[in-house]
């Protein structure tokens, strides 16, 4: 469990972390989401031990972060922002030495190495200095740094910048397989990365957390919940946004490029009711879709009207 | 303890894994032995000695050494990977000793291959072989010394040229306070227990008191407390600025 109470960071004048109270149990991922310099690294490296709370606490499975940093430490695996190795040193004497350090022994230690060499595809480059090695494999290192000793706290700066699209999926189901029996905090900026691999995300922006849920209720706080699309030809558009607008429970219609999308007030249901219309005008409708709302939209929205500091 | 040996020899072996090391040494030895033989004089004195090259050292080493420390945390904190050394199970003074421990070892290794000079006065002439065992033991210890206050400054700075600089004056300053030109500029005004107070601050006067033959455990306590003192200030200055 990750536990922090009223965690504060300032730097002079500057609070980039403000008041942070949260609890990450077993089996949550936790997406960190807001725009840069929103306070989201600052966070990870307080709990990762690297940086000093100016006030507040921090505590991994019990471990008070400031008291016995060790201990705390021993249980995170941690990916700075940016996946920093020793660039003299191959993948394979990197992975070694953290073994060492972190004290796997026996066999062990050779089935961890075996396992996380395995797992991010790293046996291809292992004896070669990491410095020449692309920022993907780069990345993957410090990826199999931060799981080798299997630890109970998984803290990854911004794990897929940099990656390809095909590495991107690779690194989220290896979240996700992680997932179950794990404690993981992911920061990012990749919107659809929250949807792809966490149950829970919090937007933070100044320091302070603006919105904590799960993706899919901070979906439904987009005024386009729910909104649906109708791909319509051009002559009858004007027509059917007109008559769509009459229908009980439209707040309103909006023209685009390619037909209408009309959003509900509220909860109200008015797919049907459009469904009926549609049919017994004889619209040529080539496409109807039910739109769940974008997570963009949202944090646009949270953060940006948000930011003076109300919490939500 | 197991932390810092495996912190040791990570560093260590990333000296070798670079050309620094092996241009290090090659300096190192090209100017021991240059010092040695021509501005020294070691055949016009006659003596079967390792003086002038105990002699010249400190010059030598002030120039090195700064080298070699300014990369210890300046390169870590440019990287990055003083957030991933840090936050690896180890405490804030393992990290440090170790770093520092195998930076010593290395000047120690580069040190120990100046052993043909030794070879040639043995070669030449019957010296005092304790004599010479207490001068080596001497630069070690000051080459300790210099590499604890770079190691500092490295951590002050993440500019590797910055770091070189500060580390030669402030080793030059630790050396010059004992030079007897300098100590003469005191006498003249200050009272004598400055005077002596400021010598007895030099990494000189305790080198001369080394390699002149005799291991006196003062001159020893007194290098081992700046290099106490020196890392317990870079572990300080690390944590405050780790993070910039």
């Amino acid at each position: 469990m990750i536990e922090t109470e009223a965690l504060t960071k300032s730097y002079g004048s500057l609070t980039a972390v403000d008041n942070l109270t949260f609890t990450v149990t077993a089996g949550q991922v936790l997406g960190f989401l807001g725009p840069n310099g929103a306070g989201k690294s600052t966070t990870m490296k307080m709990l990762a031990g690297f940086l000093t709370p100016s006030s507040g606490k921090a505590s991994i499975c019990g471990f008070d972060v400031e008291a016995e940093p060790v201990e705390a430490k021993k249980r995170i695996g941690y990916l700075p922002e940016g996946a920093p190795a020793y660039g003299e040193m191959t993948p394979a004497g990197f992975l070694e030495f953290v073994a060492d350090i972190r004290e796997l022994e026996g066999p062990h230690r050779a089935q961890r190495l075996d396992e996380v060499i395995q797992r991010l595809h790293l046996d291809r480059v292992l004896h070669q200095p990491i410095e020449t090695l692309s920022k993907g494999y780069k990345r993957r290192v410090g990826l199999a740094q931060a799981i080798l000793h299997d630890p109970r706290v998984l803290i990854l700066d911004e794990p897929t910048d940099g990656l390809d699209p095909n590495q991107k999926h690779e690194v989220r189901g290896l979240i996700r397989e992680m997932a179950a029996d794990k404690i993981i905090v992911v920061s990012t900026h990749i919107l659809e990365e929250v949807h792809a691999v966490c149950n829970r995300a919090i937007i933070i922006a100044g320091g302070r957390i603006l919105a904590d849920d799960t993706p899919a209720a901070l979906e439904a706080r987009s005024p386009r919940h729910r909104a649906i699309r109708l791909a319509l030809p051009e002559p009858v558009r004007a027509a059917a946004a007109e008559a769509v607008g009459q229908i009980d429970g439209v707040a309103s219609v909006e023209q685009q490029d390619d037909g209408l999308v009309v959003v509900p007030a509220g909860d109200a249901v008015i797919l049907p009711e459009i469904g009926r219309v549609a049919l017994s005008q004889g619209w040529d409708v080539s496409e109807l879709q039910v739109q769940t709302g974008q997570l963009d939209e949202v944090f646009r929205q949270i953060t940006t009207s948000d930011a003076t500091g109300v919490r939500a | 303890m197991n932390h810092t040996l495996t912190i040791m020899r990570r560093e260590l072996a990333s000296y070798f894994a670079t050309p620094v090391a092996y241009v290090f040494i090659i300096i190192f030895l090209v100017l021991a032995g240059w010092f040695t033989f021509y501005i020294g004089g070691f055949y016009e004195r006659g003596q079967a000695d390792l003086a002038p090259f105990f002699s010249y050292l400190p010059w030598l080493y002030l120039f090195l050494i700064p080298a070699i420390s300014m990369r210890l945390w300046a390169e870590e904190r440019r990287s990055g990977t003083v957030e991933l050394l840090l936050t690896l199970p180890v405490t804030m003074f393992e990290a440090v000793l170790g770093k520092f421990l195998a930076a010593w070892l290395f000047t120690g290794i580069a040190l120990a291959l100046t052993f043909p000079l030794w070879l040639t006065v043995n070669y030449l002439g019957e010296p005092d072989n304790g004599a010479i065992l207490a001068g080596y033991v001497g630069s070690f210890l000051l080459a300790g010394g210099f590499l604890a206050i770079g190691a500092c400054v490295s951590a002050a700075t993440r500019n590797q040229v910055v770091a070189f600089i500060l580390t030669v004056v402030i080793c030059f300053l630790f050396l010059l306070s004992g030079h007897p030109g300098v100590l003469a500029g005191f006498s003249a005004w200050a009272p004598d227990i400055l005077v002596s107070a400021i010598a007895s601050l030099s990494f000189l006067t305790h080198f001369d008191a080394i390699s002149k033959g005799v291991i006196d455990l003062r001159d020893i306590v007194y290098f081992a407390l700046v290099i106490g003192f020196f890392l317990v200030a870079n572990a300080i200055i690390l944590d405050l600025r780790k993070a910039e």
